[in-house]
């Protein structure tokens, strides 16, 4: 058992967690953010991407004591007041289906934005498919989840 | 009507699950939790000879350990097949006894043998893996093609040779007699590689039991909650429908592999009952493969004769199905009446026979998955038909356009009756979009860069919305294959539709909104689906094989119709008007040609105050509707696929991929594209890289996502889609069905491409290794003779 202290979605938060706590488990079970989703066991699917310091982390391979002091926000945590363009743009694309991998898609979607845009590079279409390489949709075939995020690029 | 039919309306579900906020089985929190896990087989094939849980009982946490001979001793049942079939001699399939924990033998490696019930979910697992089974190992059966031969180890100790059943369609005297008289006879070997589905959430229950009324709920990874209530009440005796609820909350992929009702939700709901705690149990991924029911799986081979002028005289199919361990839910009907039925594709063929035999073997059990049986017989139907056009030298589509069916409807020689179709249309959009006339420059721009470029084609017909009823039980089905619909108008107007479809990525909620929007003009946001819930919908099928339109939104229109008129009532009551003179449109009904009218809210509460209805007329407004279609739809395609192959290392890139549909008519084409991008994906995957592996052991070694390849957004191209449309006189809207068609025809589309790329036969899935193997062999130095 250790005690942690972090941020998340903003606000802070401190608990007793077994060390081997994934930080997927901590923010469904303890926290109840189920947004977090664990579709496999290996690292691979990408349901469970959160941000950890701004950068987009699988929270299925993250144990929660590693992240003393860390600032965590998961999907339930990008929104503020209206859905974030990232968000918008996959309902005004149909980037979605049944929904579980999409919490993942729209954290590593924001992240890759993110990151292109503070180097300066361009977002194109073959650059979003091989970013998406740790995400896995069964539902949608890809297609207007790169459109999406295309789109949702010029508006962030 | 801009939320109406056709309109591309973006989904009212998205919100919640874009903010994190769905609720998918696993994100329940019910009082009294305990954990699930359970003791699964190491071993494909073994005799239990004893089990010793003093270990696991001993940890401080665990609550309870239960096993099979406890399970049977309650009066739990045999998981059953839902569809019986004959073989050719007259004999009943045979079915091998499937207890949701194993009592005498295991079958599969990941067979169920026993329940730990602990604390948290760690504990369970842990417990789980202290459970000490006693096995006596045995030999296992595993390849598909080998099963019935002698000496193979018998899955059910009873049933001889491991076949379940052979199966037979159509004629094949006939048959033999057009091959024989035949010009041309091209032969094929074929094996459809066995899948594993995949729906991202990975199946879940959890299993409340309240003691004082005797009640169990299930909140389950269902697509057919009702189906699941009605087996597990009638069959596996759980208990009485009247005191089990299944609710199938927000559901994250289905695929078929949530159809069936598995070991686990038997086991933790009589569980809960034996410890008095709820027990959520969710499978990690290991376990999904392990345990949900794998797809495909045939040895085939197949022969089509034809004439001298390049028409069809006769097609004979014999393929061996694998149905693994046990025979599952609709593991029986997949590989013959949605198989062997199909096979006469796009094409008038005056003779056709299909033998299927359908084996057990010691792997997880096979049924159905996205277009089960149609994308088997697509892939025979249209490799053959490219095969065959090479070798007499036409060109592919040519030889399409000597055999397509013209005239609607179309009795085949395999059972069906084609309800429509314009099969040269849709091939002229696909053929036009993929621009087929500038293929051979685009060829030889790649061949100058070292890849090999190719195309191929799948003209695909499929069969959707299993019907009707009563023919589906004649020829053995279990269940009845209609929809139920209840619509209600609400005393302030809004309306919730109740169907008995369950959308677990379908879009329900959007889709079935418009037609109520499209029938009254009221705003879309103003009406409400309610599903997924035995509580709350009288009853229904449930959502798979493309019903949720032609059998789903056909229930839904016949109960509109029944509100429209009790409306039309109402108001001609209340306005001193003929019924026939009243208009109902943009959320009011009107007297054609006046300006009297009652707005939509107006007439809710008229329907419920019932101060001034028309003498003899009850109170309320809501109407209810059973549906059952009179003949299955049946939606087609073209599929054009372009491929550049690296010789160098059999890499293959899919460059443009051309997906040209008749779904009939389209209630929202943003979701029916969606629909299409997905199942041809899945198809890609089936092509390229998908393919479930078990070692001559039994032992399953594709059991994770780092050995079973999933296309990745990077494996698949942006699709080109277009939609042709011949309504289905089968049901009120002239729908088809659209959920299944991109996975049936795209698997051939691609195949085909690469054996145009590289000149030489390669089976599925083609990856990197085959093809480059596949170069290899046929560029060879021929020895001299």
């Amino acid at each position: 058992m250790s005690s942690i202290t972090m941020t998340v979605n903003g606000k802070a938060v401190s608990q007793d967690v077994p060390d081997n706590t994934l930080l997927s488990d901590f923010l469904r079970e303890s926290l109840r953010f189920t947004g977090t989703h664990v579709g496999c066991d290996t690292s691979q699917c990408g349901a469970c991407v959160v941000h950890v310091d701004g950068r987009a982390v699988k929270s299925c391979t993250t144990l929660a004591v590693s992240l003393e002091g860390a600032s965590v926000t998961t999907v339930e945590g990008v929104a503020n007041g209206d859905l974030h363009p990232m968000q918008a743009a996959f309902n005004e694309h149909h980037g979605l289906q049944c929904g579980f991998c999409t919490p993942g898609m729209i954290m590593t979607g924001i992240d890759m934005v993110n990151r292109y845009k503070a180097a300066g590079k361009p977002l194109t279409e073959k650059a979003i498919r091989a970013e998406l390489e740790g995400n896995i949709c069964r539902c949608t075939g890809y297609h207007n989840i790169v459109k999406a995020i295309e789109d949702a690029a010029a508006n962030m | 009507m801009s939320d109406g039919i056709g309109a591309r309306v973006k989904r009212k579900e998205d919100k919640r699950f874009l903010l994190g906020k769905g609720k998918y089985t696993d994100d329940i929190r019910v009082e009294n939790q305990s954990f699930g896990a359970f003791v699964r087989s190491p071993h494909a094939h073994a005799r239990i000879k004893g089990i010793d849980a003093s270990a696991a009982l001993a940890m401080d946490g665990v609550l309870a350990v239960h096993t099979g001979p406890e399970l049977k001793a309650d009066g739990i049942g045999d998981i059953i097949t839902g569809w019986a079939i004959t073989s050719k001699n007259g004999d009943p399939m045979k079915i091998g006894a499937w207890s949701p924990l194993a009592t005498e033998k295991v079958r599969y490696v990941g067979d169920s043998v026993a329940i730990v019930v602990a604390e948290t979910q760690a504990l369970a697992r842990l417990a789980a893996e202290a459970v000490d089974v006693d096995y006596e190992v045995l030999a296992p059966t595993v390849a598909t093609g080998e099963a019935m031969n002698p000496g193979q180890a018998l899955v059910h100790d009873e049933i001889p040779n491991n076949m379940c059943f052979d199966w037979e369609v159509g004629d094949e005297a006939k048959t033999d007699a057009g091959l024989a008289g035949a010009a041309h006879v091209t032969e094929i070997d074929l094996i459809n590689n066995r899948l594993s589905p995949n729906a991202i959430e990975p199946r879940s229950a959890i299993a409340v039991y309240d003691d004082a009324e005797d009640h169990y709920t299930l909140y389950s990874t269902s697509q057919n909650p009702h189906v699941a209530r009605l087996v597990l009440s009638a069959f596996y005796n759980v208990a009485p429908e009247h005191k089990l609820r299944v609710i199938a909350p927000d559901v994250g992929g289905g695929f078929g592999s949530k159809i069936y009702i598995y070991p686990e939700e038997i086991t933790c709901l009589w569980a809960s009952m034996k410890t008095g705690r709820t027990i959520r149990w969710t499978a990690e991924r290991s376990e999904s493969f392990m345990t949900d029911a794998h797809a495909r799986d045939h040895v085939t081979t197949a022969k089509m004769g034809f004439d001298a002028d390049g028409k069809i005289v006769g097609f004979k199919v014999d393929t061996i199905a694998n149905l693994g361990a046990y025979a599952s839910l609709f593991a029986t009907a997949t590989p013959t009446y949605l198989y062997g039925t199909l096979l006469s594709g796009q094409y008038a063929m005056p003779a056709i026979y299909c033998n299927v035999k359908a084996v057990y073997t010691n792997t997880v059990p096979v049924d159905a998955y996205r277009g089960a049986g149609r994308p088997e017989a697509t892939y025979v139907v249209e490799r053959m038909m490219e095969k065959a056009a090479r070798e007499m030298n036409m060109d592919v589509a040519d030889l399409r356009r000597k055999n397509f069916i013209r005239e609607f409807p179309y009795q085949t020689e395999v059972l069906l009756a084609y309800d429509a179709g314009d099969f040269d249309a849709v091939l002229d959009m696909a053929q036009q979009a993929a621009n087929v006339a500038g293929f051979q420059a685009r060829k030889a721009e790649a061949t100058s860069r070292g890849k090999m470029r190719g195309i191929g084609y799948s003209c695909f017909i499929e069969a959707c919305g299993l019907a009707p009823s009563a023919a589906a039980g004649s020829l053995g089905s279990g269940v009845g294959l209609w929809e139920s619909a209840e619509v209600r108008v609400n005393p302030v107007g809004t309306i919730e539709i109740l169907t008995g479809a369950h959308s677990h990525g379908q879009g329900h909620e959007t889709t079935f909104a418009q037609l109520a929007a499209d029938r009254f003009g009221v705003p879309i946001d103003n009406v409400s689906i309610v599903h997924g819930d035995t509580d709350k919908v009288q009853f229904g099928m449930g959502t798979y094989g493309s019903r949720s339109g032609p059998v789903g939104m056909s229930a839904v229109m016949k109960a509109l119709d029944k509100v429209e008129a009790k409306v039309k009532k109402i108001v001609a009551h209340s306005l001193e008007a003929a019924e026939d003179d009243i208009v109902i449109e943009g959320g009011e009904a009107k007297i054609a040609g006046t300006d009297k009218k009652m707005a939509w809210h107006e007439i809710g509460l008229a329907a419920y105050l019932a101060h001034n209805l028309p003498e003899g007329m009850e109170p309320g407004l809501k109407e209810t509707s059973f549906f059952d279609p009179v003949n299955f739809s049946f939606p087609s395609g073209c599929f054009i696929c372009e491929v550049e192959v690296d010789p160098q290392t059999g890499t293959t890139q899919i460059v443009q991929f051309v997906a040209a549909d008749d779904f009939g008519t389209i209630i929202n084409p943003m979701i029916v594209e969606g629909q299409v991008h997905g199942g041809v994906t899945q198809g890609i995957g089936q092509a390229l890289m998908e393919g479930v592996v078990y070692d001559d052991d039994g032992q399953l070694l594709t059991g994770s996502y780092m050995d079973y390849c999933m296309p990745r957004a990077d494996d698949v191209p942006s699709y080109t889609i277009g939609h042709g449309c011949t309504p289905s006189p089968n049901n009120p809207l002239g729908l088809k069905g659209c959920g299944e068609a991109g996975a049936i025809g795209s698997p051939v589309a691609v195949i085909n491409a690469i054996v145009d790329a590289i000149g030489t036969d390669v089976e599925m899935p083609a990856t990197p290794s085959r093809v480059w193997a596949a170069i290899q062999a046929s560029s060879m130095p021929q020895a001299a003779e």
